[in-house]
């Protein structure tokens, strides 16, 4: 079976390379489903997990603040952080949920909601990763 | 002539500095390794996001975006990087004299450029020359990674969208090699100066569109720009202080060597003054 090769790449190093069968991802357009030979494409992701299909496994990535750039043979992953679910700090992601979630119910400027919905979802979105 | 003990204590003092000396050049080393292997790991990030920005500002794709565009200069932004501790040799000195030098020679008011600096020297630099601050962060870490230095490159980022500021430029020592550092201005935005030549430009689908895209796209750009010269400045602080420490042990050797020189000679005085008084008492008795 054809296999396509990943690599995701964060400014703090390589996170992640290897080779699969399929990647799905959130864009914000809409969910994408990455199969070899997939046309040339760009697309920013959302905060959220991207998914890793090897031999019937699936791998999951947490990433935050992504790109995703697709080349027939070859998928990057641009992202300002990706984890994979072992190198999750559950507790402090847990905290900074809780962290947002009050700042969020004080119903402050704009700016500052805007950031503490996004420290939220990177919150949910590390925890959802971590449990599976 | 300095006493005998004075000479010996001045000595000992000297060891003690130098034991201090080599310790910090050793940790400086150590330093530098973690922090080359660093912007090493960033390299693969830059060049690829560099890639698709290439690709889609200098690809005739009719996408436009205001980072890309350069417009009248009412208020230039510096980030400044500079160290949170001194004993680096003249690696702050050297960013601190050309941020002033621009300064002076571009601008004629405050109000006319803002700076925002990394480091403790630099904030205080500025507070000493009264140039305005817009922000300023310190004690970084030695290894910083990217969620430390996103808020301030995002702020950095956010003043010129905001058109607060329409330019925005970042002053640091560029990492050459472990014993030469080069201080670099480099100017962050607005980015015209992508370059194109000489590249492939493959052919991308856009999703959504070019325009979504490089809205989110260049300011991540511009941040990973702040973030890779900070790096580079880390580098070369590391660099540069382990270069100082070296001089200065070498420095305190040298001291050591002529002191017991000086010390000897000093012994051999006092011991010579003393036969002579010896022979002077035995001569007297005869």
């Amino acid at each position: 079976m054809k296999t396509l090769n990943v690599s995701v790449v964060t400014p703090d190093g390589p996170a992640l390379e290897g080779s699969y069968e399929m990647v799905s991802c959130r864009a914000e357009s809409g969910e994408l489903g990455i199969l070899p030979d997939h046309i040339p494409l760009v697309a920013p992701l959302t905060i959220s997990a991207v998914r890793l299909k090897k031999e019937g496994q699936t791998e999951y990535l947490a990433v935050t603040g992504g790109f995703v750039e697709v080349r027939p043979d070859h998928v990057t992953i641009l992202a300002q952080a990706a984890e994979q679910p072992s190198d999750i700090d559950v507790d402090r992601a847990k905290q900074a949920k809780e962290r947002a979630e009050q700042r969020m119910n004080q119903k402050a400027e704009d700016i500052d909601f805007k950031r503490a919905e996004l420290a939220l979802q990177r919150a949910i979105n590390r925890i959802d990763v971590s449990e599976k | 002539m300095a006493s005998l003990r004075d000479i010996k204590n001045r000595i000992n003092s000297t060891k003690s500095t130098q034991k201090i000396t080599k310790a910090m050049e050793m940790v400086s080393a150590s330093k530098l390794n973690k922090a080359e292997e660093n912007a090493k790991a960033f390299v693969p990030y830059m060049d690829k996001i560099q890639d698709v920005v290439t690709n889609i500002a200098g690809g005739n794709t009719g996408a436009d975006h205001p980072m890309l565009q350069s417009r009248p200069v009412k208020k230039t932004g510096y980030i400044v990087i500079t160290s949170d501790r001194g004993l680096a040799g003249p690696y702050n000195s050297n960013v601190l004299r050309a941020l002033n030098q621009k300064v002076q020679n571009n601008h004629s008011s405050t109000d006319e450029y803002t700076v925002v600096p990394l480091g403790k020297v630099g904030r205080d630099f500025c507070k000493k020359n009264g140039m305005p601050i817009a922000k300023e962060v310190t004690g970084l870490p030695d290894q910083p990674d990217f969620a430390e230095i996103k808020e301030i490159a995002s702020y950095a980022v956010n003043l010129f969208s905001d058109e607060e500021i329409d330019e925005l430029h970042i002053f640091y020592n560029h990492f050459i090699s472990a014993i030469s550092q080069k201080v670099t201005d480099k100017k962050v935005l607005p980015l015209t100066d992508i370059e194109t030549e000489g590249k492939k430009l493959s052919s991308y689908e856009y999703e959504p569109d070019e325009e979504q895209i490089l809205k989110t796209l260049l300011p991540q750009y511009a941040e990973s720009i702040v973030y890779g010269a900070l790096l580079d400045g880390k580098a070369s602080e590391h660099a540069s202080r382990m270069t100082a420490m070296r001089s200065a042990t070498d420095n305190a050797d040298e001291l050591i060597d002529d002191l017991t020189l000086s010390y000897n000679r000093a012994r051999q005085a006092a011991i010579t003054q003393e036969i002579t008084e010896i022979v002077g008492g035995a001569a007297a008795l005869e």
